[in-house]
């Protein structure tokens, strides 16, 4: 998917849109606070809102252009959109739903087979309810698959996975992901958290007033808003449960063993654990209470606000510390530094 | 209790006929209108409202009046009518054209409380699905609208039933033909000895409006579970 956007939008002054930036990829971001255009740049790819002035140019065809009067409306643009609280017919059953959009659309697009895409989704035994009986990921399941199915150019995310708790967000991105590989879906992830930015995406434009500021990668820009987060850099641990010990969960990840206490029976896990939590050493520390001590390489350190990011080493996998810039000092933390990194037990939260 | 007489008959089918006909007529002016004033904006809009609304301040009577200068014999619109052959006056149609007038802001009201209820967004997306606007308006602001009409045809349906004033005027009191249950009570309660019937007729438009407000209860709930 190739898109370009050069638009411009003023709302009566009380808030102006203005962009220009092309990305090209599969699995693209779109990330910034409330109130930074977010949502208005999908209505205007959409057709939803019409623009000042620019051109929108999706896959080499102008859906909008002010300079050559072109400005297709949203039912020939081919790009679906999936709202925040999933926005399904609420007079139509599971299956109408699903098929709303692919039978509006033209044979020649069809491309998706139905009954593989309710059995990606796990839809099957839902077909004949009406959508006020399904669980909140339910509903955003039959959204994500009435967009598919509708065989869009480009989907749109916008904020779709906010309402969602934790477990289900996981649940319904690991079906956005299975979906969109195996139909090959390019989409456009709309959102404020910077977890789902990094859980979904590969490459990120950041948004703020009305504004792209630039594209970057997820974990770029999860480390270049390290210093302005509460919680500093979230790293996301994937892991695989090996046993339990002591009541406390052990887990492998890379080549490590992880002690944890909000550990469960699930054999695969994902674990978040702030840059914050950990806690360096350049000598092996002795008589610890804490559960973890991994042996690491310093990578790279990074300013951070008024602390440093430290990348760390772990095995074949990667984990982001932090540090006031005094300890940096006093340690004198540099690139190929060997470390010990000690985490406690307590500090891992269960993702889901 | 006195059995009802063939005229008191006559006036209770003309009254459901006209109530049903001019009900019936109005429902699809009254969507598209709803329809127009809920998701367009424009320039007249202030004043259509008012214009469409005036007929719930107005006394009836003066809506009957000015029915009666319009479509009577030298009426301004007489010029349209005269070629076609339509002679509206004193005949049942028009006290379907006075009920019609009258009963409209009531249907229009409850269809565009409905529209309004309605999530734009589920618009919206109908839109990134492939509809048309015709396509949404049918597949998707008709069905969720539906608690709307149903409501606003039930309340113009019993304000047909009881139009009095409007009627009289443009349409007379001729017994077979324009006489409907309003008009018959009026007759009654004005000639001596007619209460027992003005009562029986009386009860007739009580059980007609407790009828027309069971079954659309008993509709709105049945919709109202379905979405």
């Amino acid at each position: 998917m190739e898109l370009r956007v050069e638009v411009s939008k003023n709302f009566a002054g009380a808030f102006d849109l203005k962009t220009d930036f092309t990305v090209a990829g599969e699995q693209v971001g779109v990330f910034g606070v409330s109130g930074s255009g977010k949502s208005t740049l999908v209505s205007l790819i959409a057709g939803l809102i019409e623009p000042d002035e620019g051109e929108i140019v999706l896959d080499g065809e102008c859906l909008f252009s002010s300079e050559r009067g072109i400005d297709l409306p949203p039912q020939q643009r081919r790009v679906s959109i999936v709202f925040q609280d999933s926005c399904l017919f609420p007079h139509l059953s599971v299956e109408s739903n699903l098929l709303y959009g692919y039978r509006r659309c033209p044979v020649r697009h069809r491309q998706i087979d139905v009954k593989a895409l309710v059995s990606v989704l796990k839809l099957d035994g839902l077909l004949d309810r009406g959508v006020n009986r399904l669980s909140g990921g339910e509903k955003q399941r039959v959204a994500l698959g009435r967009a598919i199915l509708a065989n869009p150019r480009l989907l749109l995310m916008d904020e779709s996975l906010s309402a969602l708790d934790d477990g289900l967000k996981l649940q319904v991105i690991h079906y956005l992901k299975r979906a969109s590989e195996k139909f090959r879906i390019p989409y456009l992830f709309i959102s404020h958290s910077l977890l789902e930015i990094r859980l979904l995406t590969d490459q990120v434009l950041a948004m703020a007033g009305g504004r792209v500021l630039g594209q970057t990668t997820p974990e770029q820009l999860a480390r270049d808003r390290m210093g302005q987060s509460q919680v500093g850099y979230i790293n996301l641990l994937q892991v695989e449960k090996l046993r339990k010990m002591g009541g406390l969960y052990v887990y492998r990840w890379g080549m490590e063993e992880l002690f944890v206490s909000a550990g469960d029976d699930e054999p695969m896990a994902v674990f978040e654990l702030s840059s914050r939590d950990i806690i360096l050493f350049t000598r092996h520390p002795e008589a610890v209470s804490a559960r973890n001590l991994l042996k690491c390489t310093v990578m790279d350190t990074f300013p951070s606000g008024n602390k440093v990011g430290v990348e760390l080493r772990c095995g074949h996998e990667t984990l982001i510390a932090e540090v006031v810039v005094q300890a940096a000092d006093d340690l004198a933390i540099q690139a190929r530094n060997e470390v010990y990194a000690v985490i406690k037990a307590s500090s891992f939260r269960r993702l889901g | 209790m006195p059995a009802l007489s063939s005229p008191d008959i006559d006036a209770i089918v003309l009254s459901i006929k006209v109530a049903f006909t001019a009900t019936l007529v109005s429902l699809p002016f009254g969507f598209l209108y709803a329809y127009l004033m809920t998701f367009f904006k424009f320039r007249a809009k202030v004043l259509l409202e008012v214009m469409v609304n005036l007929p719930l301040t107005l006394p009836p009577v003066v809506m009957g009046y000015l029915l009666l200068v319009a479509l009577g014999k030298n009426g301004w619109l007489a010029p349209l009518l005269e070629p076609l052959g339509m002679r509206l006056i004193f005949t049942w149609k028009a006290a379907v054209l006075a009920s019609a007038l009258v009963g409209f802001p009531l249907l229009v009201r409850s269809i565009r409380l409905a529209m309004e209820s309605i999530d734009g967004r589920l618009i919206q997306a109908s839109r990134t699905l492939g509809a048309g606007p015709l396509d949404s308006l049918v597949t998707v602001i008709l069905p969720l609208s539906r608690t709307g009409i149903v409501a606003g045809s039930s309340l113009m349906f019993a304000r047909s039933m009881g139009e009095f004033g409007a009627t009289i005027i443009v349409a007379g009191n001729i017994p077979g033909v324009t006489r409907t249950i309003p008009l018959a009570i009026y007759d009654y309660a004005g000639s001596p000895g007619g209460e027992e019937a003005a009562l029986v007729l009386c009860g007739v438009a009580i059980s007609i409006s407790v009828l027309v407000l069971l079954v659309h209860e008993s509709l709105t709930r049945k919709l109202a579970r379905r979405q």
